[in-house]
């Protein structure tokens, strides 16, 4: 375990942007070692600047691709620019190929740029568990702005939205009709729709579903996603893209940034206390041996999973109230 | 319920110089991520600098270096050294491709633990790796 001058080491490094600090921090984050919860709250405070920009999208839809044309873009703006780009973990050998960065090989030796490729290890929703305390400890190493890239998504990985204040949907023409986009899931959560691969057939036509998809929305809100179309390859779209990302950061300074930003709050706070709640019942039964009584038990059909946790829980509370 | 995951051995494959065939590269990436292992791949023509940037932005254990151009007697000196100006002391390096036995003593001196040639097995990578992966906490 590293002693409490190194974690205070670490975190002067980070605030000074110290590209070397910023990787150890992120590995004991991502490793969840006994000292990340200190590292967090030393950080939590000095965090809330940076705008957080998600890209998502199916896989090979030029995500990375489009991620390092931006940057580039935001980077002859003078703004500095953290990316945490997340690819999936073999659910079966435990292992990952992290491809991300052979799009962004321009941005490596960039003083001003720090890339970090992330695994999933297994945690659903299209991003790491660790991938929203990677952007946090980038956002307080003084990044501008901290992109988040998640894994090739399908429908239904939208977590991003927990983590980003500003929400890129990158699709590619030719990945489906306006049937497709009129499903649910990840067609609800951009703030900016990108067609990508404008220089290819139909790109036109993919726009143009994506925009009767957006003129259905029966429910009002004070944003209407926009559609833009790029070409990674070309160039093309890549400034536009930009200022409407800016618009929309605009937008939400103008109010609704703090619904966004509570919302994402309240679900953090959820996911903490789930996951301490959860660590500090297992640690008790296990010590107890109730786990695997309990387990037996469930097996004889002598009791059902859901009477089984209520009566752990019904003793957590009663043991928490002697307390 | 979730067990408590070891650390995952982290790796970067890099394609250092000008020599654009990167099957063997891939190969080796493709293994030890199925050992378990982060296999971070650069892509094809990296400088030393552009190596040793990602292995420190990336912060891995290891860096296994695919190369064919017969460029290894420049680079890796160069990537040795610089590895040691970031304070990546620690990190394993290794090396593949097209190299000749005769430069094999001068690269192990400087810091690069193994060479494999044509006809490794994969197994055999996969067993290095685990056996010399620096073991942080």
């Amino acid at each position: 375990m590293q002693s409490l001058t190194n974690v205070q080491q670490l975190v002067k490094g980070v605030q000074k942007g110290d590209k070397l600090s910023i990787a150890r921090t992120i590995s004991i984050i991502e490793n969840n070692r006994p000292e990340a919860q200190k590292i967090i709250s030393l950080l939590y405070p000095k965090t809330g600047k940076a705008h957080i920009l998600g890209v998502t999208g199916p896989p090979g839809a030029g995500k990375s691709t489009l991620i390092e044309k931006l940057v580039k873009e935001l980077r002859n703006r003078g703004k500095t620019v953290g990316v945490v780009a997340v690819d999936p973990t073999s659910p079966f050998s435990g292992g990952a190929f992290l491809g991300d960065r052979v799009r962004m090989q321009d941005l490596s030796l960039d003083p001003g740029v720090y890339i970090r490729s992330m695994a999933t290890r297994n945690h659903p929703g299209g991003l790491a568990r660790a991938t929203k305390d990677a952007a946090r400890i980038l956002d307080a190493s003084g990044k501008d702005v901290v992109v988040v890239e998640t894994v090739g998504a399908g429908q239904s990985e939208v977590d991003v939205v927990k983590v980003a204040h500003t929400i890129l949907v990158v699709l590619a023409p030719g990945l489906g009709d306006d049937i497709q986009a009129i499903k649910a899931g990840q067609m609800e959560i951009g703030d900016i729709f990108v067609v990508n691969k404008a220089d290819r057939e139909n790109a036109n036509k993919a726009m143009s579903d994506i925009e009767a998809m957006l003129e259905m929305a029966t429910e009002k809100k004070d944003w209407r996603p926009l559609v833009v179309k790029t070409s990674a390859l070309t160039g093309e779209g890549i400034a536009e893209l930009l200022e409407r990302i800016e618009e929309h950061r605009k937008y939400l300074k103008t109010g609704m940034t703090d619904e966004r930003k509570k919302e994402h709050i309240e679900n953090e706070l959820v996911e903490a206390l789930t996951q301490k709640i959860m660590e500090s019942v297992m640690n008790e039964l296990r010590q107890k041996k109730e786990w695997s009584k309990l387990t037996q038990k469930i097996l004889s059909r002598e009791i059902d999973p859901y009477s089984a946790a209520d009566k752990v829980i019904a003793k957590q509370l009663k043991t928490a109230k002697k307390h | 319920m979730s067990k408590k995951k070891e650390r995952k051995i982290r790796v970067v494959i890099a394609k250092p110089g000008l020599d654009s065939h990167d099957r063997g590269a891939k190969v080796v990436a493709r293994a030890l991520r199925d050992a378990g292992m982060e296999v971070i791949y650069t892509g094809l023509r990296q400088t030393p600098e552009q190596i040793v940037e990602t292995a420190l932005q990336e912060d891995v254990d290891v860096i296994g270096l695919s190369i064919l151009s017969g460029a290894h007697t420049t680079l890796f000196p160069r990537i040795v050294e610089l590895l040691k100006k970031k304070g990546l002391n620690d990190v394993l390096v290794f090396a593949g491709g097209i190299i000749p036995q005769e430069d094999i003593p001068a690269l192990k001196k400087i810091g690069i633990k193994e060479v494999f040639g044509p006809g490794t097995t994969t197994s055999t990578l996969v067993k290095f790796v685990t056996k010399n992966a620096p073991k942080r906490k």
